[in-house]
């Protein structure tokens, strides 16, 4: 049995993500924590919806949301799913460098979107004054949003931290399972923001 | 990392074994003995609750601190005694009954572990300086409104102790599906290990709401939010939705094993194949689903309107069936077999009919309209424990005879098992059987003190004895454990003649489990086996160099960062410098993960050579 795990065109398995035991559990593994995430988040849609109108006396959905921005942040993350795809394609054809390059760009579209996000919410607060505490919408919306905005956060720290490992090794099968699962967290964390986008901001505006 | 285990070592090195450890074996272990501290606690709650109650307008502890006692003895037993107890005998048994070497993520076990159990450390330190009072659903607003720091140990405690569960309920599942060994198809699991998987699924989606209610209160009480303040409109209700779909899910964690546990001991001391195995299957599952469809019968009496009272009442009465399901498939399983009573199979036997009173009630509770007469009463009381103690206690100390052999080599004293036994279930019933009644009689729960001469004092005093009865028993059962550690009868590897893999090895078994993977033939592959003459498993493959993962002090650090920087997020209320331990104790655990994430460990290989030094 060989314990080197580093790929040649000989060696290289159809999918190296699942080639290993190590990366077929992280694949399952991943997929079931998923299920978890999923009711962590259907709890804090259910709370939203339950509080989105018990504004205080505060600012509602409909002063403060303009869909110009949140437009655009979607477009973000939906492209930035789209390159993290192309980088596990390259991954499969044993591409490195093009894999580093598209999960590169995923890593900026994710930077881009946050600092909209983190632009969104200064502008609620210093122009409307509409925080956390503010109401129990404000303590909703920004629980919601804040999550998926933390799971952002997380997931790329966690790119940008195997990437950066990874710079100079090159692709193997120990790290391949590595990318794998941070791919289809990232999806998950699109899904999300789809959920958000039509239930906090499209039903936001049209109330 | 040598093979040879038997040599003696000092008390550093053992320390530092079980520290970091990632064998499911020696966690398993971890989880028993950390269980089976909180049970102590929580069972020494208990009793004080009881010596407050033996006579009317008694002033034993104040009423504060009774408040105080019954938190702490509902929220002990459930998350940090029944459920860790449990988890550890998944742990050790299951990878076994599955023919696995280890767990799919060994890291994360450990990592479990150390969360559940600093967690609890964490809950219980709030003794020092007042425990939660709110009681152990800790409903709001009473909870957010409830002074001091008590409530922000319960918030904290178990945000840390249910991430390390949800950690190992993902963690079984993975492995169950991954790692069966050649020929153990689902349909030849044992029943333990089905209960284990399904256990894990509703762990997997039950969690996740406690985790979303615990931050919403965390919030609430440490950043000053509105989720629960009505003033800000906010809505208490919430709490008590997502308490309940995490909270009912949460019963079915702790009952199905125990289900599981009594599926194994029932065929092995019965000499039979378990009757309607795949009705068993099929129940468990039904169980399961229907768990998650009825969290709103604790909520009858909100006011959800007489429609949804009537959906969950017919939901809930429903799960009778399945359980029903169970409880004849055991006794069929019993009828016209060859039974050996021991203590293992004592408690089984006792299990069935302690439970189906549990049972019975529960389907009176479940009517929506009656519920409003037993709603908060001592009625309730009785309720829960006739399934909790009557199903998952017994289950456990089943168990514990049970399993104790292959965990320890040494097989449990008898004779003090079977007086442990009687005087705890005598005690059990002098306890709770009259609480039936006093609920009845209209004595509410959680109260502090009952009035003399409204016909609740003989019942108090009864249920009173009783607990002392239970207390004693607790105390020959530990008395046994020093005994049998000490001058035990040594086990064979099969010393009931039993009929799963994990009675194929030795006992205790060797780290890495089976030499050879077993080749597994149908349900019950050893009695297969034994019924053909052959006595031993095939193995499934030829004696070659197995892979293990290495041990590592990384868990233990991360979560102590995590405990520091739960600390701190408890103080920061009172003074902003504690927001120093909330960055410290964050980077301490952030940096753990960056290193697991960064540091290779591929494991190491027990070579071909060191096994076939091995005698079989």
């Amino acid at each position: 049995m060989s314990h080197d795990h580093s790929l040649n065109p000989e060696t290289m398995p159809e999918d190296p993500a699942k080639a290993t035991m190590e990366g077929k559990h992280k694949f399952l593994g991943l997929w079931i924590f998923l299920g978890g995430e999923t009711v962590l988040f259907a709890c804090l849609f259910g709370t939203y919806l339950a509080l989105r109108n018990s504004t205080a006396g505060g600012p509602s959905s409909q002063d403060l949301f303009g869909l110009e921005l949140v437009f655009l942040m979607t477009l973000l993350l939906l492209t930035s799913s789209l390159t993290s795809v192309y980088a596990i394609y390259h991954m499969k054809n044993n591409n490195f460098k093009k894999m580093q390059l598209w999960f590169g760009i995923t890593a900026l579209l994710g930077l881009s979107f946050l600092g909209l996000e983190i632009y969104e919410f200064a502008h609620y607060i210093t122009d409307y004054g509409f925080t956390f505490r503010s109401s129990a919408f404000g303590s909703a919306f920004y629980a919601l949003v804040g999550f998926h905005g933390g799971h952002v956060v997380f997931g790329l720290s966690w790119l940008i931290a195997i990437m950066v490992r990874n710079a100079k090794r090159g692709l193997s099968l120990y790290n391949a399972p590595k990318y794998n699962t941070f791919g289809l967290y990232w999806h998950f964390i699109d899904v999300v923001w789809v959920f958000i986008f039509t239930v906090v901001y499209l039903m936001g505006m049209v109330g | 990392m040598s093979i040879a285990t038997t040599q003696k070592r000092g008390f550093g090195a053992v320390l530092w074994d079980y520290l970091t450890t990632v064998d499911h074996k020696k966690i398993g272990i971890l989880y028993i003995i950390g269980g089976g501290f909180f049970f102590l606690l929580g069972g020494l709650e208990a009793l004080l609750i009881r010596i407050q109650l033996i006579k009317p307008e008694n002033d034993f502890i104040s009423a504060g601190l009774y408040n105080e006692m019954i938190t702490m003895h509902g929220t002990t037993m459930i998350f940090l005694a029944a459920m860790p107890i449990l988890v550890g005998l998944m742990n050790y048994v299951m990878p076994l009954q599955i023919g696995a070497r280890d767990v799919a993520f060994p890291f994360l076990n450990s990592l479990g572990f150390w969360l559940f159990f600093l967690g609890g450390i964490l809950l219980n330190l709030s003794w020092f300086t007042g425990a939660p009072d709110a009681g152990w659903t800790n409903y709001a607003p009473l909870s957010v409104q409830s002074p001091g720091h008590g409530v922000d140990f319960y918030v904290m405690g178990l945000q840390l102790s249910g991430a390390g569960t949800l950690m190992g309920g993902i963690n079984f599942i993975v492995t169950i599906v991954t790692m069966r060994a050649p020929g153990m198809t689902y349909m030849r699991m044992p029943l333990f290990s089905w209960t284990t998987l399904v256990t894990s699924i509703l762990i997997l989606f039950a969690f996740p709401a406690l985790t979303v209610n615990l931050f919403l209160m965390m919030f609430d009480r440490m950043f000053g939010t509105a989720f629960f303040d009505i003033g800000l409109g906010g809505n208490s209700i919430i709490w008590q939705h997502l308490f309940w779909i995490f909270g009912h899910p949460e019963v079915y964690i702790l009952i199905l094993p125990a289900f599981g546990i009594f599926s194994e001991i029932i065929p092995t001391f019965a000499k039979k194949r378990l009757f309607g195995y795949t009705a068993m299957v099929f129940a468990t599952f039904l169980i399961a689903f229907l768990g998650f469809m009825v969290w709103a019968h604790h909520m009858f009496t909100v006011g959800l309107g007489p429609v949804a009272n009537s959906i969950f009442a017919v939901a809930t009465m429903a799960i009778a069936v399945p359980t029903g399901i169970k409880i004849f498939n055991w006794l069929l399983t019993l009828w016209g077999g060859s039974i050996t009573i021991n203590s293992a199979m004592l408690w089984t036997l006792a299990f069935i009919p302690s439970f189906t009173i549990g049972g019975m009630t529960g389907v009176m509770l479940g009517s929506s309209v009656a519920d409003y007469q037993y709603h908060d009463t001592y009625f309730v009381v009785a309720h829960f424990h006739y399934v909790i103690v009557g199903g998952v206690v017994f289950a456990i100390l089943a168990a514990m005879h049970y399993w104790w052999p292959k965990m320890f080599g040494r097989i449990l004293h008898e004779g003090m098992g079977k007086l442990a036994f009687w005087t705890f279930f005598i005690g059990f019933h002098l306890t709770f059987f009259i609480q039936h009644f006093l609920g009845l009689m209209g004595m509410p729960r959680r109260y502090w003190v009952f009035l003399e001469n409204q016909g609740l004092d003989t019942g108090n005093l009864i249920s009173t004895i009783g607990a002392f009865f239970m207390t004693f028993g607790v105390i020959v059962f530990l008395i046994n454990i020093i005994y049998t550690a000490v001058k035990g009868e040594k086990a064979p590897a099969d010393p009931w003649d039993a009929r799963t893999l994990e009675w194929a090895i030795p006992s205790p078994p060797a780290h890495y489990n089976f030499k050879q993977l077993p080749l597994v033939r149908g349900l019950d592959p050893l009695w297969i086996e034994k019924t053909e003459g052959k006595g031993k498993m095939t193995p499934a493959e030829p004696v070659d160099e197995i892979h293990m993962p290495n041990g590592t002090i990384l868990p233990f650090i991360m979560t102590l960062g995590f405990t520091i920087a739960s600390y701190g997020f408890i103080y920061q209320v009172d003074h902003k410098g504690w927001l120093i331990a909330v960055y410290a104790g964050m980077a301490i655990a952030l940096g753990c993960m960056l290193i697991r994430s960064l540091k290779d460990d591929h494991g190491y290989h027990i070579t071909k050579e060191e096994l076939e030094r091995e005698a079989d």
